[in-house]
């Protein structure tokens, strides 16, 4: 099983000069094939660059990254293969429409990894499929469909190359409660069918408590904390100090226990409050 | 790697040179330039010299600061001394030689007068801000309106262009990033290629410039803007004491290399 890999991981913007910045420092963490990982951490805590050293798009000031056991950054090369082994869905991803038709635009990836007609026409396809682009839609110029399904042309464009690991930061930010849950279940779709390793960059906490299987917080350009997301709640102290915040039933959890109401077991997702209050109820203890 | 252009970047200070009015500054960078291109001799380029270091003292400029902005123009400058060095007349350095006495000091002044404007220049970049020097050039130029010069609008484009620069190179890079992450590549190719290359970024980004302009003017639509006609000014610029004894010396200056010229040196 391929597995992404980062060790000792330092990235220092602009080094040597007035402006140096420390972005990262010395992040060793590995994610294996197929993981749901919840990538968690305010503006400015160093995500968005570690997720850009994850296909090569930034290099290293130190340490390494390595896909199914190839540092990815050995050569040119390997630096151009990673794009498409691991695919990175930027914040706002419809700012980076251009073509004609959805059709081209979806076909950008593929067509860049020199795959025969047949092959691109078949990816785009699938990857229109994936995020629920209807084929009436695959002549329609992206400039001139809604917000949400630029969005999601946007995240097809990079499923088309079929990623080994998607990363995906904010893909719901600025959509509506719709969209968000449409993206969000396409996205865990996506990973249920091909096994794909996901990476979720989020500010949504109950976002995060709903996908991830791992969550990894980032503060200052450390790892702050990294476990299931049980783990990761039980400590909302700690989010708190950091400025991040717990899912709306993990606080409204705390605040019942604040007040004595004794809730069994970890508690972050709506499902489990729903069932803990339930049950508290049953045995009498409110 | 878009972001290590600067383009006449603005440090902000409290010098003598920074208090001064934008429109003195601007008036004495032309007073500044005439002066230089007046300046045959050593001795006149020395004055040059002399006042432009002093003025750099006095608003806190490092040579540093302006040997960074320098670096863009090398390449002109090599070239003019090259050209300089090979193409005057005069005594040979060796017998047989093009390369001249007079050629080696002709491009030494050559150099010297290029590193002189950008650095006059530069002096009125680095101690304003681009709002105060949009509004100052907006001032000088009124008498124009007179004229149906739009002024005032060709100023206030100005300052938006400057405002939207340094968002616009980020905008860049970020689509740049974005595209190389679907495996666009900018680098290698042949010319026709990379010039295609450059379409995923180009449509994203006047697609995004576009949107801004709109967002802009609904957004300055919303605050009652109607163009410059009787429009005022939250700080009035006023001429003060520091100014007119700046031009005063900008005078003496400009008179000084004149006579130096008149006398041959």
């Amino acid at each position: 099983m391929p597995e992404l890999r980062v060790e000792a991981l330092t990235h220092v913007y602009s080094a040597g000069t007035p402006f140096q910045k420390t972005a990262i420092e010395n992040i060793t963490l590995s994610i294996p094939q197929g993981q749901m990982v919840g990538l968690l951490g305010h503006t400015g805590s160093g995500k968005s660059t570690f997720i850009q050293h994850l296909n090569a798009l930034l290099q290293p000031t130190s340490g390494k990254v390595t896909y199914d056991g190839r540092d990815i950054n050995a050569d040119k090369y390997t630096r151009r293969d990673i794009k498409g082994q691991v695919g990175l869905v930027f914040q706002y991803p419809e700012y980076q429409l251009f073509e004609e038709t959805v059709y081209k635009d979806i076909a950008f990836g593929p067509k860049n990894q020199r795959l025969s007609e047949a092959e691109v026409d078949e990816r785009v396809r699938e990857a229109a499929d994936f995020v629920g682009v209807k084929e009436k839609y695959f002549t329609r110029s992206p400039l001139e469909i809604s917000g949400g399904q630029k969005r999601r042309v946007a995240i097809a464009g990079v499923i088309a190359m079929r990623p080994g690991v998607l990363i995906l930061d904010e893909p719901t930010a600025g959509l509506d409660p719709a969209g968000c849950r449409q993206i969000l279940d396409n996205i865990r779709n996506y990973r249920d069918k091909t096994g794909s390793t996901v990476i979720l960059v989020s500010h949504n906490m109950d976002d995060a408590a709903r996908m991830a299987e791992r969550l990894i917080v980032f503060d200052h350009g450390h790892v702050a904390m990294d476990g299931t997301p049980e783990e990761v709640f039980s400590r909302p102290e700690e989010l708190i100090a950091i400025g991040l915040n717990v899912p709306h039933a993990a606080a409204i959890a705390m605040a019942l226990r604040k007040r004595g109401v004794q809730l069994e077991g970890s508690i972050y997702t709506h499902e489990q409050l729903k069932a803990a209050v339930c049950r508290a109820k049953e045995a009498g203890v409110c | 790697m878009l972001k290590d252009i600067t383009l006449g970047q603005y440090f902000p200070g409290d010098t003598v040179v920074h208090r001064l009015d934008p429109r003195t500054k601007i008036v004495l960078l032309i007073v500044y330039i005439v002066a230089l291109f007046q300046a045959v001799s050593w001795w006149s380029y020395a004055l040059v010299a002399f006042v432009t270091v002093l003025a750099m003292i006095l608003g806190h400029i490092t040579p540093k600061n302006i040997f960074k902005g320098l670096k863009p123009m090398l390449f002109i400058i090599a070239l003019t001394a090259l050209l300089n060095v090979f193409y005057t007349k005069g005594t040979p350095v060796v017998e047989g030689w093009i390369i001249t006495w007079e050629g080696i000091g002709r491009s030494a002044q050559m150099i010297l007068r290029i590193v002189l404007l950008i650095a006059g220049t530069f002096l009125l970049t680095y101690t304003t801000s681009p709002i105060a020097l949009t509004d100052g050039l907006e001032k000088l130029l009124n008498p124009l309106k007179k004229l149906k010069v739009p002024v005032h609008e060709m100023t206030l484009m100005m300052s938006m262009a400057l405002r939207f620069i340094p968002t616009l190179i980020e905008e860049t890079d970020k689509i740049m990033s974005a595209q190389k992450a679907r495996g666009a590549d900018f680098e290698t190719g042949s010319l026709m290629q990379r010039a295609k290359a450059l379409l995923p970024i180009l449509v994203p980004l006047f697609v995004s410039a576009f949107r801004r302009a709109d967002e802009l003017a609904v957004a300055m639509e919303s605050r009652c803007y109607h163009g410059g006609e009787g429009r005022t000014r939250m700080k009035q610029m006023k001429l003060q004491g520091i100014d007119y004894a700046a031009f005063a010396l900008g005078a003496l200056f400009l008179a000084a290399v004149i006579v130096l010229r008149h006398f041959g040196l």
